[in-house]
């Protein structure tokens, strides 16, 4: 009964959605303010109308309502109150009812917001926001109904129904299947909302863009609106990515962050687009270059974020069959194809009015520069998009299933990560507008001779390996960069405001946050590419059974194995199986115990390898206890990773964090523009 | 129906090899391969069962069995190539980490980077062509540099500290 209320619930907020659409339409052509106040009110309705249905969904996920087919497949009596509810976004259908859910909260937000100097986008924004609504509600309402329930027919049949069959009863299993086990996870619980709230909030700078292309009013105001927004939904996004990794690190037992998997590169993708996007309008706003392709960078993430929601959790791209049984994946492909292209035709419609204001004049200068970051970007986007499609592509034309792994995307996009490094390091000292050889070579040439000697050092001390040398060279001269530009900033103002060094430093970060916040951006980037230098070059691993006493050696530590111990944990429905293995310096000292171990979910009969983790700077000691030797008395078989720097990759997410944080905060007035001589220059200290 | 009975009949074929192989390591001369030797080629291939994951690290039972195939085969004294040809025969190319016509799966991001590449070189060559003349204008050359004021005025201080 509750579960037909929910989908009642859900279905209001689908005809919600559609009315503030016509409303809206209807309003703007028949100039009826009124008409569009009235979709604004009714998009405003849509979140507390999801938040109803949610509350539903996770009451039954708590209660354990498993006649409900969404909850039987996701949660078991043996589960914890904590993951029955974050099994809200264990399945397909609770995960696009949250991402509703989180879509209608950022709509509603933007809709709160004051409108009085951008009238003429509201109904338009409020048109794309609920259209998207629309259709995502839509996908849960006809095809991903998460509530749906068991019914058992005269003849014994039972199936999933959204509506009750004739001559049938209510049918309620007497356990759920569980949560799997790699889902159980503590990452799992903030990694999808994270990426979800990364999605959702990239559509509302498409819904501005669109607005601002639909009325013709294309000077840079919606980019200055959704300036901000950009950045949250880059930081979130960020984030999201992150913490997935960290989960894959944690959880997945093969002693890596990311694998390149179709469903990584999903939530990748838009992050691409986004972090070009980021630097790209900076070029519009400076200097009113490149409207046409801000616009189509920003159709493309809002269309990237839907093809990742979907591939997401649908494994559709597994095989052209999967795709074709999938009643959702049709309807995903059309509502992309008809976004992009009705986004793209628009473009072309005002064309004119994206005209730049200025020219290029120098090849040097930052804003050329950027657009070299760009097709940097956009090539490992097509990197990542060619390797997702290309199976299908296969499959389709050649009938042979193939797989597309690691190898390809190291290969192909290796060459861009480096020059992208480079860029970084000589971007920040190029000047907008014009910049020469002369001029940029005064500037880098103290920050390269410090990197030079930093890889000097690096190879008489620490590898000869080209590859690396090449790496550690960059992410030298791109920290050496930074610094020598933030200490070049903080003396000037030292020295002009008679502020001491540290003040100097932190009034400078306040007063042009973003620049700053770049530049930190820019050095947790390098500390997580030491970390990626290091697992990806330098990982070593060696596998053994071992008897209780016997020891493996690798990379100079050595890992004896003390014990094993299993046992049943009936209330959670798990047995743990742990083992205590010690590790030792080279020159024997003990670092510590470790305690990796398996955990067995009776539930889902699937097994989850925790690893044992000794952390430092330099490297990471990761032993995992491997059963696909059976776990005998005679022994037990240990997998050992040496991942070398890897802790920096997550140091450097943490500064990530930090510099979006600075970068994204808001300015007193962040939209204050001086006019000067008929042209808009903006404000340092607010726009820098 | 068929497709299980085929399924079945790969796998006591697959049975019967591992057996079959096992029974030939017991008379090899070579010593047993160490994990470490089986997971080298392990990592290179795919599982044929789960999506996107190498086989050195599944944890299913079908993956276990494999790496023991792949254990027998490494003591009979089959190279590495062997042991990649002998799974693409079974289960396809789709076992492999790469597609088996490399240059294919290469060829569009190398166009689409040589193409954008030169669509933004073009760009440039024509963005900068008016300009060249304009900027005998000495307002149009202060102006553009006077855009980057925060440049300017920290090149100003720290002139003035010189």
């Amino acid at each position: 009964m509750i579960a037909d209320f929910g989908f009642g619930v859900l279905l209001v907020a689908f005809l919600a959605s559609l009315y503030s659409v016509i409303a809206a339409l209807y309003g703007e052509f028949n100039k009826i303010p009124a008409m569009v106040e009235s979709a604004r009110r009714a998009m405003l309705l849509t979140w507390p109308l999801l938040t109803l249905a949610a509350g539903i969904l996770v009451y039954l996920l708590v209660n354990d309502h498993y006649e409900v087919k969404f909850v039987y497949e996701v949660t078991s009596r043996a589960m914890p109150t904590y993951l029955k509810v974050t099994a809200w976004w264990g399945g397909q259908a609770g995960s696009l009812l949250f991402w509703s859910w989180l879509m209608s909260a950022f709509a509603s937000l933007v809709t709160l917001r004051k409108w009085d100097r951008d009238r003429e986008f509201l109904p338009w924004v409020i048109v794309v926001a609920s259209v998207t609504l629309a259709f995502f509600i839509g996908m849960n309402l006809f095809f991903e109904n998460p509530f749906r329930q068991f019914y058992q027919t005269f003849n014994n049949e039972i199936a999933a129904y959204t509506f009750q069959p004739a001559n049938s009863i209510l049918f309620t299993p007497a356990d759920g299947q569980g949560l799997n086990p790699l889902l159980r996870h503590p990452g799992m619980i903030i990694h999808p909302p994270m990426l979800y709230l990364g999605f959702v909030s990239f559509v509302i700078p498409y819904a501005f863009a669109m607005a601002a292309l639909i009325t013709g009013r294309t000077d840079d105001r919606w980019i200055r609106l959704t300036r901000r927004w950009t950045l949250w939904a880059w930081l979130f996004l960020s984030a999201g990515l992150v913490l997935g990794g960290r989960w894959a690190y944690d959880v997945l037992g093969w002693g890596g962050y990311w694998g390149w998997d179709p469903v990584e590169i999903a939530a990748f993708m838009p992050w691409l687009t986004g972090t070009a996007f980021l630097h790209s309008v900076m070029i519009q706003e400076k200097r009113g270059m490149f409207k046409h392709w801000n616009m189509l960078l920003v159709i493309l993430t809002y269309d990237l974020v839907i093809f990742g929601t979907f591939l997401t959790r649908s494994g559709v791209l597994s095989s052209v069959h999967a795709f074709a049984q999938s009643a959702i994946g049709p309807l995903f492909f059309a509502f992309i194809g008809i976004t992009l292209i009705t986004s793209v035709a628009l473009i072309i419609y005002r064309w004119d009015l994206l005209k730049s204001e200025t020219q290029m004049t120098s090849l040097l200068s930052r804003e050329a520069l950027f657009l070299l970051n760009n097709l940097l970007f956009m090539s490992i986007l097509v990197v990542c998009f060619w390797g997702v499609i290309y199976p299908l592509i296969s499959e389709l034309f050649t009938g042979q299933k193939v797989t597309v792994g690691p190898p390809f995307y190291e290969r192909a996009t290796g060459p861009l990560w480096a020059t992208l490094l480079l860029l970084m390091g000589i971007a920040p000292l190029s000047a907008w507008g014009h910049s020469t050889l002369k001029t940029l070579g005064r500037a880098i040439w103290i920050p390269a001779f410090g990197a030079v000697i930093v890889t000097a050092a690096l190879f008489v001390t620490y590898t000869q390996n080209v590859f690396a040398l090449v790496g550690f060279f960059l992410v030298a001269l791109v920290i050496l960069v930074t610094i020598y530009e933030y200490g070049r900033g903080a003396y000037a103002r030292s020295r002009s405001q008679g502020e001491n060094i540290f003040t100097a430093f932190w009034n400078l970060t306040g007063r042009n946050r973003r620049r700053y916040g770049g530049y930190i951006i820019h050095l947790s980037m390098m500390l997580m590419a030491i970390g990626i230098l290091g697992i990806e070059l330098f990982q070593v691993e060696t596998q053994g059974t071992l008897a209780v006493g016997d020891s493996l050696q690798l990379s100079g530590y050595t890992v004896r194995y003390k014990e094993v111990a299993s046992w049943d944990n009936p209330g959670a429905g798990v047995n743990h199986t742990r083992a205590v293995v010690e590790v030792y310096d080279k020159n024997g000292n003990l670092l510590g115990n470790l305690h990796p171990r398996k955990d067995y979910y009776y539930d889902t009969q699937q097994p989850m390898t925790i690893p044992g983790q000794l952390a430092s700077l330099k490297d990471e000691v990761y032993v995992l206890l491997i059963d696909w030797e059976p776990i005998t008395p005679v022994g037990t078989t240990f997998k050992i990773f040496v991942n070398p720097l890897v802790n920096w990759l997550w140091l450097g997410s943490l500064l990530f964090l930090v510099g979006v944080i600075i970068a994204a905060w808001p300015d007193k007035d962040p939209e204050r523009v001086t006019v000067r001589d008929g042209k808009r220059v903006p404000q340092a200290s607010a726009a820098d | 129906m068929s497709k299980n009975f085929l399924r079945d009949t790969q796998y006591a074929i697959l049975l019967l090899l591992i057996l079959l192989s096992s029974a030939t390591t017991v008379f090899a001369q070579d010593p047993t391969p160490t994990d470490d030797e089986v997971n080298r080629i392990a990592k290179e291939l795919y599982c044929p069962v789960c999506e996107s994951t190498p086989l050195d690290v599944c944890p299913t039972e079908a993956c276990r069995q494999w790496r023991e195939l792949i254990r027998s085969m490494l003591a009979e004294g089959k190279s590495e190539e062997e042991i990649k040809q002998y799974f693409v025969t079974q289960y396809g190319a789709r076992v492999l980490s790469e597609p088996p016509n490399r240059w294919a799966s290469y060829l569009v991001p190398v166009a689409a980077f040589l193409l954008g590449a030169f669509l933004l070189f073009r760009g440039f060559r024509l963005w900068l062509r008016p300009v060249t003349a304009e900027s005998a204008s000495p307002k149009d050359e202060a102006e553009s540099v006077s855009q980057d004021d925060y440049v300017r005025q920290l090149e100003e201080e720290l002139k003035k500290r010189k």
